[in-house]
């Protein structure tokens, strides 16, 4: 397969167009309707919409019951909290509680994460409260070739998808196919194989856990790096096995630690007999503070974590066992 | 165009089907044999069989919780309905939607939405689907003077008229949010007045008139087939019935209000027009259609009693589709 380096956001806008050729039922709705998409689809099928997102939402649930395959963007995440009941009382229940007989195929896209000074309005890493729900699938590609592959799986898909698409990765570039490929949904991804402790990391912190991981190599540290990919479904088998191979884990999220996905993978570790009775320490989450996100970047930098404080995290790990 | 007699004896049965299903799901909750909340719908059976008589089995609605007239009137079939009131693996919805909840998308009805305003911009993307799919097909929201006040309804109808969406939305002005009055949440006295605000006509019709609602239905159809866009109908009528079918529930109505609008029975009122107009609708037809009704809803009954329940571990299918 022939390769070709491009950044994450346009591996995102690839798989748009892409799927926006292969399926005329699919349409895109957004406070802004990117000009090239109009250009090539048209203005019926790329729809500017007023600031409504609660009522663009819900037409996107509509229309996928009518037949349609909507793609939404909400933007920032942060804004699509004014549509928490299309979200949270349609879109994930409806296939449920009107007995399967409709599928609501849509996706929407946002960004999410922080490090752009823009405050606690417009920075935030909100998937877990998500992952509480049950209908919803999502998804948090951390590279160009995982971006465009979870997205195409997303649009395919029969069920509503949230893709969560994270800010400091927008201009990261890597290696992507010029054929088509799907990266299907609830398939983890071990971004660096290694054999004394296991960082499960998520979006951006997987780079930095891969950053740490070097930098550990150094000092005699064999880390692996798994990247889960999606939150629904969640792969646990391959987050077991490798915590199980190498006894110690650290999981880092630039969300907050609290009834996070960090604590969601640290007790589906800990819940299982085999890979708990494997653990040689207590596992370590190495997560943003539990606070909204300050505007100044001292405070703001402070907030998040890094590859420092992974490494830091590992170091804990290692020392307890 | 006028009904002609055959769709105003269709209507009539429509409404007394409403009625007497109704009437049977109280008493069944009543009994214990229906869970949860029942909402009836007595009383303001002319909107969604004068609405409904307006469409075609592929234009598609949305409802509220207060459902079952809005089912009906579109086609439900009225064992599968009953049978999701029983909670039995023959309802429409397996026996996970219960009164609030019953969809049949295969008749064009989007479900029964339990949130107040939630189904306004839903049912608007079914109209974006009509319009780009060139279907000759209409999408129409029923919802109360409540979800009036809701934030989706402004977003709803402000994007339908600017999209010019084949759209109908019927405001099922009854006068009482739950408890509240609507003289103490609307400053105006009319939700049509808003619609020009968005650009779109807005008409007030006797919602108790099944004749004037579908009269005003079939103009909103046209226009919205003839791609002008959305319309606001508001139909002004009342619930015979308190909010939910609860027992000991307050209801703060005062009586002679109740008394008032009961006068101006929608059924009665057809029947008077049947009678009237054409000179040749007795007593006994109606008796006769009632007792087609009746068993009709008779029938629902045992077919409730006769499915079973779902197996618990069923709560499990249908989270995901395939």
């Amino acid at each position: 397969m022939s390769m070709r380096e491009i950044s994450y956001a346009r591996a995102g806008m690839e798989a748009l167009v892409e799927e926006l050729q292969r399926d005329p039922t699919t349409i895109h709705l957004a406070t802004d309707a990117p000009p090239s998409l109009v250009e090539e689809f048209g203005a019926a099928r790329i729809r500017a919409t007023p600031i409504t997102e609660n009522a663009f939402s819900g037409i996107a649930i509509g229309a996928a019951g009518s037949g349609l395959r909507p793609i939404v963007n909400w933007s920032m995440v942060t804004f699509c909290f004014v549509a928490m009941d299309q979200i949270v009382n349609q879109a994930s229940k409806i296939h449920y509680m009107f007995g399967g007989q409709q599928t609501f195929p849509i996706v929407f896209r946002s960004s999410v994460g922080g490090g752009t000074s823009l405050a606690a309005q417009h920075s935030q890493s909100p998937y877990s409260m998500f992952m509480n729900l049950a209908g919803l699938k999502l998804i948090l590609p951390s590279t160009p070739y995982d971006m465009k592959g979870l997205l195409k799986s997303a649009i395919r898909d029969n069920n509503p998808v949230l893709s969560f698409e994270s800010t400091r990765l927008m201009g990261f570039k890597g290696e992507v196919p010029e054929d088509d490929y799907t990266v299907p949904l609830g398939v983890a991804d071990v971004k660096r194989t290694g054999s004394d402790i296991t960082v499960i990391a998520l979006a951006w912190l997987v780079h930095e856990a891969l950053a740490a991981a070097e930098e550990m190599a150094k000092e005699g540290v064999s880390v692996e790096v798994v990247d889960p990919r999606t939150l629904f479904p969640l792969d646990n088998e391959t987050m077991r096995a490798s915590v199980q191979k190498t006894g110690r884990l650290v999981i880092a999220d630039e969300a907050g630690p609290t009834a996070g996905a960090s604590a969601e993978i640290a007790a589906l570790i800990a819940e299982d007999p085999a890979t708990f009775r494997a653990l040689k320490a207590p596992p370590k989450r190495v997560c943003a503070l539990q606070v909204p996100i300050p505007y100044s970047p001292t405070m703001e930098n402070h907030v998040f974590p890094d590859r420092t404080r992974i490494i830091a995290g590992i170091r804990e790990v290692m020392e307890a066992g | 165009m006028p009904a002609s007699p055959e769709l105003q004896r269709e209507m009539l049965r429509q409404m007394q089907t409403i009625r007497r299903f109704e009437e049977r799901a109280s008493d069944d909750y009543q009994n214990g044999a229906i869970y949860g909340v029942v909402h009836c719908y007595i009383g303001e059976e002319a909107v969604a069989v004068g609405v409904c008589s307006a469409l075609n089995i592929d234009d598609q609605i949305i409802s509220n919780h207060r459902g079952h007239g809005h089912c009906i009137a579109k086609g439900a079939d009225l064992n599968r309905m009953m049978a999701e009131l029983y909670g039995r693996e023959d309802g429409y919805c397996k026996g996970k939607g219960g009164s609030m909840h019953i969809a049949d998308f295969s008749i064009g009805m989007l479900g029964a939405n339990g949130i107040v305003g939630g189904g306004l911009s839903i049912v608007t993307g079914a109209g974006l689907a009509a319009q780009l799919e060139g279907k000759d097909r209409v999408a129409v929201c029923f919802f109360g003077d409540g979800a009036s006040n809701a934030g989706s309804f402004h977003e709803s109808l402000n994007i339908a008229a600017r999209w010019k969406l084949p759209m109908l939305y019927v405001c099922e002005h009854n006068s009482w949010a739950a408890s509240t009055s609507s003289k103490m949440t609307h400053a105006a006295d009319d939700v049509a007045g808003r619609a020009a605000g968005y650009g779109m006509p807005g008409v007030v019709v006797d919602g108790n008139d099944v004749l004037a609602v579908y009269e005003a239905a079939t103009e909103a159809v046209a226009r919205a087939r003839a791609g002008e866009g959305p319309t606001l109908i508001e139909c002004k009528t009342y619930r015979w019935r308190a909010h939910t079918e609860r027992p000991g529930a307050a209801d703060p109505r005062p009586a002679e209000e109740i008394a008032a609008w009961m006068a101006r029975d929608p059924i009665k009122h057809l029947v008077d027009d049947l009678k009237q107009q054409q000179g040749q609708y007795s007593d006994a037809e109606f008796q006769a259609l009632d007792d087609q009704v009746l068993a009709a809803v008779n029938a629902s009954v045992a077919f409730a009693e006769a499915s079973p329940f779902p197996a618990p571990e069923a709560a499990l299918d249908d989270v995901f589709a395939d």
